[in-house]
């Protein structure tokens, strides 16, 4: 009996090597099933993990709002009074500053996720069993990773703008909260620079990524644990 | 379709393990033939090996030297992905500690292999009630593993076992968290499994209410096999045992 006919007897029914990896599957929909499941049964851990990156992204976008609006502000006391005011440098120190928060969010979230990891090796060692390919246990995590950072940040960004129009209403009213929408909430050297709008949303795609980012190296340790070793473990 | 006579074949099947400098030889040579349908129960008391060789036998683990081969294919000689098709596919698992995936209703933990088999959803949820039917839980299938019994949590795990019509079936001290009663239910659950599906049966045990049902007994000690009993021998050691017991 040659190699290859034997192979064919445990592999039954698979089409060359190449065919095996279409042959296990774990579909989108049961991937996000799984992910929901995953959030709301441990909603504590969850909120940890996501209030980490909600924190860093709220900060970041009061920055930013807080800089457009005062933009406004700015534009209405010259047209009022003839002053000029100089609060760009300020503005960019403060926006540094929102960015080193996002980095301690984003290592808050490594060391969620790790735990979640260790908290989940059985879990994850019985999916293995069960025929989950490594790329599987990947995708759970960063899935979950992803809802949970885009969520945050969703909420963060919504929030930190709100305060932030909250705070500008007595000063430049209605119209100018509204109009700092439109305002450049960060400006180059050039002279050039991005809207309020937009970084509203550049800042959700931030969360997001960070998130993702955050859960790729604990994401690879628990794909990568052998599944004997996740089913010794007594957690 | 295989027609080899033995499904699984370890020889100088060898584990060694490093601690903290000292060479500890969980497995040492071990040469083992399992026929096609047979119901094999390993003995040997705690830290005589038989977890290990279940590792080795259920591709969970890598053995330090000596092959363990699954009709006649090399387990080493697999990809990843091709051991992930063979534990998918070809081998159901059923754990001392039952390992429910906690999230997931008794449902969901059974058509979890078959969702990852590819199998569309209806199919798998018609197939996952069938199973869970099989073993007395068709009314639970909604319930998560901790609104469970011990009892009924290795239920389900026994058709999580059998979703993908495994060839072999292996069980880990399936019993070892059990009361009594419910240990000799799901012994006898497994033995009725595997005469009505024609499936191997590879329990590691220490649980002696096992031998009643086994074809074959191997008692391992110290990483080698000690003896190997067959069923007319077994026979006979079970009414000396149930005369002691009463």
């Amino acid at each position: 009996m040659s190699e290859n006919d034997s192979r064919g007897s445990v592999l039954e029914g698979i089409k060359g090597r190449a065919g095996i990896e279409k042959q296990i599957v774990l579909p989108w929909s049961r991937a996000l099933q799984m992910t929901r499941e995953n959030i709301f049964v441990r909603l504590g851990r969850s909120a940890i993990t996501a209030s980490g990156i909600f924190l860093g992204i709220a900060f970041l976008s009061a920055v930013l709002f807080g800089a457009a609006a005062q933009r406004v502000a700015a534009s209405i006391e010259v047209e009022k009074l003839g002053v000029q005011q100089a609060t760009g440098e300020f503005q960019a120190r403060i926006i540094w500053l929102a960015c080193m928060s996002l980095l301690v969010a984003t290592v808050g979230i490594v060391n969620s996720m790790l735990m979640s990891v260790t908290e989940r090796y059985k879990e994850i060692g019985t999916m293995k069993c069960l025929g989950a390919l490594d790329s599987f246990i990947v995708r759970l995590f960063l899935l979950e990773a992803g809802v949970l950072g885009v969520l945050g940040s969703a909420l963060g960004a919504i929030i930190g703008t709100g305060v932030m129009m909250l705070a500008y209403i007595g000063r430049v009213g209605w119209s100018g909260v509204l109009k700092a929408w439109m305002t450049d909430a960060v400006q180059f050297g050039s002279g050039s620079g991005i809207p309020m709008w937009l970084a509203f949303i550049v800042t959700l795609l931030i969360g997001g990524v960070l998130s993702i980012l955050a859960a790729l190296y604990p994401a690879w340790r628990a794909a990568k644990m052998p599944p004997a070793a996740a089913l010794r473990s007594e957690f | 379709m295989s027609v080899y006579e033995y499904i699984v074949r370890t020889k100088d099947l060898s584990k060694i393990y490093t601690l903290g400098g000292v060479e500890v030889r969980a497995l040492d040579q071990v040469a083992l033939d399992i026929r096609r349908g047979e119901y094999v129960s390993i003995m040997g008391p705690s830290g005589s090996g038989k977890s290990t060789l279940f590792n080795m036998i259920g591709g969970l683990d890598k053995p330090t030297r000596g092959t363990v081969f699954i009709d006649e294919v090399d387990m080493a000689q697999l990809t990843a992905s091709e051991l992930a098709f063979l534990r998918c596919r070809k081998i159901g698992y059923i754990f001392q500690t039952f390992n429910l995936i906690p999230v997931m209703t008794a449902l969901e933990n059974v058509t979890l292999p078959m969702v990852f088999a590819g199998l569309t959803t209806d199919d798998a949820l018609d197939k996952g009630m069938e199973l869970l039917k099989t073993v007395g839980l068709g009314e639970r299938y909604d319930h998560k593993p901790t609104e469970l019994s011990g009892g009924q949590q290795q239920r389900v795990a026994i058709a999580r076992a059998f979703a993908n019509d495994p060839a072999i079936i292996l069980a880990d001290e399936p019993t070892g968290n059990l009361d009594l009663k419910t240990g000799k239910e799901i012994i006898t659950l497994l033995k009725r499994m595997n005469e009505d599906k024609k499936v191997t049966v590879i329990s590691a045990t220490h649980d002696l209410k096992m031998i009643d049902v086994s074809d074959r007994v191997v008692w391992i000690r110290d990483g080698k096999i000690e003896r190997i009993q067959e069923r007319k021998d077994i026979d006979l050691q079970v009414g000396v045992m149930a005369g002691e017991e009463q």
